[in-house]
């Protein structure tokens, strides 16, 4: 068994599933990850500190706006940088778009497929064209909170340490908002799509970990939390997530001291459930989503809950901006030392961290990144192992197309959903 | 017969794919005029041929050279999608050391599976017909080029600096503010998008054709700035490219 996983890049490329099976038994069933490693650890290491977030976004397409952000709070802490409230609620305004547009992402171009029987969701740009519409006019109006924040959808460029380089206009936060509310029955047009869908049942105990909610729903924070009541601070996630190599593998994998873990969307809601919006609530219920169900193929569902939740939370942190003024969103002190400091944050996929060293210079020493996707990993191989032997009479397609659809309600990462598995039965 | 399209990634953050599904509603527009048939990120489905392949990402090991010069082989264009693809982009960015120094750095270990070469462009193994340049593309860059090439004419970048489009849209100069900028060497296309969001250009569209380098170095000195300063910014896109 081989896995091949480079945690320290985006984790964007093809991933391969090797089965291994003789007489109905299963030897052998793993995820083989296969990425170039960029080793951007190493390429940060002596860059000033003022370059470090741009570099770093370009770890990931998808999710430019956590690594950005998560990389900025991980310099400001180390070098005691403070960010201004209105700052503070823009981050998370910007936030709430990326985790937005990569749920529907997610949601309509690699989960819907499988649900509709089609191989891409260009299949039925004829036949269905209002919701192959829909799919985009949601996506548009999530990558509309994050042009207007962050300046364009991906790699932002208002986001800087301190705070933000540029605010947005009022006039343009008003017209954001107002897109946001027209776009509720499209919304309500989507929980209503996905809740007629019969979902596989499968579940097992694993443990969820997602920043601490302490008044609202996890995003920023400094607090871990696990479903098994355990917190822990954000500067020990070392001592709290060990990455280790799996025995037929070099590769590393996380886990704590009670073994693989889940972070993401269902790991948010399982921890969080009870500070969802109402509206995120509501569409909670009409999924029939249990948020301590335990079934991985439900994430889809808890991903859609998320995008309501959010988009609430967005238009919510609209109004606030809106009501509370003009207010300073930039605190430009220059560091005088260096320093130590580690931040996490939610990206769309679960807990990211980042942690770095300056020194008195303020060039980076040492970087480390723990992303979503290598957390999840030893979570999905072991569904998977699970899963499998009742699996083994089926069809081969049938098996295929099973397991990809539990590797794909993960959302591993976005190129790898699509086109992800060569399932080798041996 | 539409135009079959391909889209392909090698060594990158896929943001440059992601730009152009972005593009959203003018994508359904660009659908009746064009048939995607590989877009690993969106679809199943692979093709024999091609009219166009958009390639985004570096080249790092030695089995992405094959593929690369099988999608050459069978696509009538190739263009580079995206600074990666074009010049290495920020993967080059560990090439003042070798890739075993960079395995020892990061996974403490030289392991077989982790190997890779210092990251090149695309036309390092392939000849490239065109290019779109950025980090990430801008999508209506890609747009216009799409449109150029489905017209059979040959798509041509902007040749003047993003000081042209920056002073159009009339921002504040950042030299004003003591702040290095590679505005002035950079090739246009972006809208200063970067210097419209309060920050500086860091070059990601690479140098222009003809880069005026004396009023630039005089710019630099007036401002109090050096030439180190400005060649450490634009080596963070523009690693393996020459020095302007």
């Amino acid at each position: 068994m081989k896995i091949e996983l480079d945690y320290l890049t985006r984790i964007e490329g093809h991933a391969h599933l090797v089965v291994d099976q003789s007489k109905g038994e299963i030897t052998a069933c793993h995820l083989e990850v296969v990425e170039t490693p960029r080793f951007f650890e190493a390429m940060l290491q002596g860059r000033h500190y003022s370059d470090v977030a741009t570099i770093v976004a370009r770890v990931c397409g998808v999710c430019s706006i956590s690594h950005s952000l998560v990389s900025l709070m991980a310099t400001e802490a180390a070098l005691k940088i403070e960010v201004p409230p209105q700052a503070q609620l823009l981050r998370r305004l910007l936030s709430y778009g990326e985790i937005i547009q990569s749920h529907l992402l997610q949601l309509y171009f690699m989960a819907l497929p499988d649900y509709l029987g089609v191989p891409s969701l260009f299949h039925l740009l004829e036949e269905r064209q209002e919701l192959v519409s829909r799919a985009l006019r949601l996506k548009r109006t999530a990558n509309r909170i994050c042009q207007v924040v962050g300046g364009r959808p991906i790699h932002p460029v208002t986001t800087c340490l301190g705070g933000f380089s540029a605010r947005p206009e009022a006039s343009e936060l008003k017209k954001l908002r107002q897109e946001l509310v027209a776009a509720l029955p499209d919304l309500e047009a989507t929980v209503e799509l996905f809740s007629d869908f019969i979902y596989p049942q499968f579940s097992r105990q694993r443990e969820a970990l997602c920043l601490q909610a302490d008044n609202q729903y996890p995003l920023h924070g400094q607090q871990v939390c696990s479903s098994s009541g355990d917190t822990s601070a954000v500067s020990d996630y070392r001592e709290q997530i060990e990455e280790y190599l799996s025995p037929n593998s070099t590769a590393k994998l996380a886990r704590t001291e009670r073994g693989s873990y889940m972070v993401g969307a269902q790991a948010r809601l399982r921890n969080g459930s009870k500070q969802l919006s109402p509206m995120g609530s509501k569409v909670c219920s009409a999924l029939q989503l249990n948020p301590a169900g335990l079934n991985p193929f439900e994430n889809i569902k808890a991903r859609l809950v998320e995008v309501v939740h959010y988009t609430e939370e967005a238009l919510h942190a609209i109004d606030d901006l809106l009501l509370s003024g003009m207010h300073k969103i930039l605190s430009k002190e220059t560091p005088t030392a260096g320093g130590q400091a580690t931040a996490a944050i939610e990206a769309p996929r679960g807990l990211l961290f980042h942690s770095y060293q300056y020194n008195h210079q303020g060039l980076l020493e040492t970087a480390d990144c723990v992303i979503p996707t290598a957390q999840n990993l030893a979570a999905i191989e072991e569904d998977l192992q699970l899963l499998l032997p009742d699996l083994l009479d089926q069809p081969e397609e049938q098996l295929r197309k099973r397991l990809e659809m539990l590797i794909r309600a993960y959302d591993p990462c976005l190129s790898c959903s699509t086109h992800l598995l060569k399932i080798d039965l041996v | 017969m539409k135009a079959r399209i391909g889209f392909f990634d090698f060594a990158g953050c896929e943001g440059c794919q992601l730009t152009v599904m972005n593009l959203e509603e003018e994508l359904l527009q660009v659908l009746q005029l064009v048939e995607f048939v590989e877009f690993r990120e969106l679809m199943s489905e692979t093709s024999a041929q091609l009219d166009i392949a958009f390639v985004e990402g570096s080249i790092c090991r030695p089995g992405d050279r094959e593929r690369l010069r099988q999608i050459r082989q069978r696509s009538e264009i190739l263009v580079a999608l995206g600074s990666c693809a074009d010049n290495g982009g920020v993967n080059a960015l560990g090439s003042d050391r070798t890739p075993e120094v960079l395995r020892q750095q990061v996974y403490g270990a030289d392991l077989p599976h982790l190997y890779t070469e210092t990251p090149q462009p695309l036309s390092a193994v392939v000849a490239v017909d065109y290019r779109i340049p950025g980090c990430p593309i801008d999508g209506q860059e890609f747009l216009s080029i799409l449109q150029a090439l489905l017209l059979k004419q040959h798509p041509e970048l902007p040749s003047f600096a993003v000081c042209v489009e920056c002073k159009l849209a009339e921002y504040p100069c950042s030299f004003d503010y003591g702040q290095i900028c590679l505005g002035p060497i950079t090739r246009a296309g972006c809208r200063a998008i970067c210097i419209d969001g309060g920050g500086y250009c860091r070059g990601c569209r690479g140098l222009i054709d003809n880069p005026r380098t004396s009023p630039y170095h005089r710019i630099l000195e007036q401002h109090g700035l050096s030439v180190d300063e400005i060649l450490d910014q634009y080596r963070m896109f523009n690693v393996g490219e020459k020095q302007p």
